[in-house]
C-alpha cells in the first residue's frame, strides 16, 4: 500500500519531469517563447487524447500526465469526444470550453483576487 | 568596415555574440521543479481520490495548484522560482495560473475593465483559443466519423 503510493508519485515525478525537459529544450534550442510552448503543448494534448494515448499515459504517470499542460488537452479531448456521443453536432461547440472550465474559471477568478488583494511587485531580471 | 550583413551572417555574429545558454542544467533545473510540483500534485490526488470519484479529484488537484500559484504570483514568490526552474513551472498548470495571475496584477493601473480585464487574457487567451481550436476539429472529425459508422 505504501510502497504503491510512493511508486505513483515517483513515476509523477519522472513523467512530469521529463516533460519538462522537453519544455525546457524546446525554449533553449528552438527559441520558443513561453506562450507558443504552451500553446503547443495544450494541442500535443488534445492530439493524444485525439490518438488515445492519453489515457493510458495518465492510468501511469497519473498528476505526472493530467498536471503539466497535456493534460489540460487530454482533458479537452475526452470531453469534446463525450459531448459529440452525447449531443451529436452541438458536441463539437460544446465539449472543448466546457471540458476546460473549472481550470479556466479557477485561474481567472483567482487571478482577478490576486490582481484586487496584491500590488504588482518590481521585476528582476 | 563593411556593415552589411547577409541574414544567415547576421544569426551567426548573433548567435556567437549571446551568452551560451546552460542547456543541461536549465534541463536539470526544469526536471526537478517540474517533477516535484507534479509529484505534490499526485500526493494531492491520491487522498481526493479516495473522498471523490478520479475525474473530479483530478479537477481538485489542477484547482489547488492553480490557487497556489496564484497567491504566490501575487507574493511576488512565483518569479524568483521561475527565474531558476523555466519550463518546470511554466509547463504544468502553474506555468498556466501564472501566466493570467501575473499580467492582471501588472495592468492593475491601467483600470479593472481594459487593464485587468483584457490583459488577463493576454496569454492565456491564445491558449484557450487553440485548445478550442484543436479540440473542435478533433470534435468535428468524431462527428463525420460517426456520420458512416
Amino acid at each position: 500500500m505504501t510502497e504503491e503510493i510512493v511508486l505513483s508519485l515517483v513515476r509523477a515525478f519522472v513523467v512530469g519531469g521529463a516533460l519538462c525537459v522537453a519544455a525546457q529544450l524546446l525554449i533553449d534550442l528552438t527559441a520558443l517563447t513561453p506562450a507558443r510552448i504552451l500553446v503547443s503543448f495544450v494541442c500535443a494534448g488534445v492530439a493524444l487524447g485525439a490518438l488515445g494515448w492519453y489515457e493510458p499515459l495518465v492510468g501511469f504517470a497519473g498528476a505526472g500526465a493530467s498536471v503539466p499542460l497535456i493534460g489540460f488537452g487530454g482533458a479537452i479531448a475526452r470531453g469534446v469526444r463525450e459531448a459529440v456521443e452525447e449531443e451529436g453536432l452541438l458536441g463539437v461547440l460544446s465539449g472543448p470550453l466546457s471540458a476546460a472550465s473549472a481550470g479556466t474559471a479557477a485561474a481567472l477568478l483567482f487571478g482577478y483576487g490576486a490582481a484586487l488583494l496584491f500590488r504588482s511587485k518590481p521585476k528582476r531580471t | 568596415m563593411d556593415r552589411h550583413f547577409s541574414p544567415p551572417d547576421y544569426r551567426e555574429r548573433v548567435r556567437r555574440r549571446a551568452a551560451a545558454t546552460p542547456v543541461v542544467k536549465n534541463a536539470a533545473r526544469a526536471f526537478l521543479v517540474g517533477g516535484a510540483i507534479c509529484a505534490v500534485g499526485q500526493g494531492l490526488y491520491i487522498p481526493l481520490a479516495r473522498l471523490t470519484d478520479p475525474r473530479q479529484a483530478s479537477v481538485w488537484v489542477t484547482v489547488i495548484l492553480i490557487f497556489a500559484a496564484a497567491a504566490l504570483t501575487g507574493l511576488g514568490l512565483f518569479d524568483r522560482l521561475a527565474r531558476h526552474a523555466g519550463a518546470g513551472t511554466l509547463l504544468p498548470v502553474t506555468g498556466f495560473a501564472n501566466s493570467v495571475v501575473s499580467p492582471a496584477l501588472d495592468s492593475r493601473s491601467e483600470g479593472l475593465v481594459l487593464g485587468v480585464g483584457a490583459k488577463i487574457f493576454s496569454i492565456a487567451g491564445p491558449v484557450i483559443l487553440y485548445a478550442t481550436l484543436a479540440g473542435s476539429l478533433y470534435g468535428l472529425a468524431l462527428w463525420v466519423a460517426s456520420l458512416f459508422a
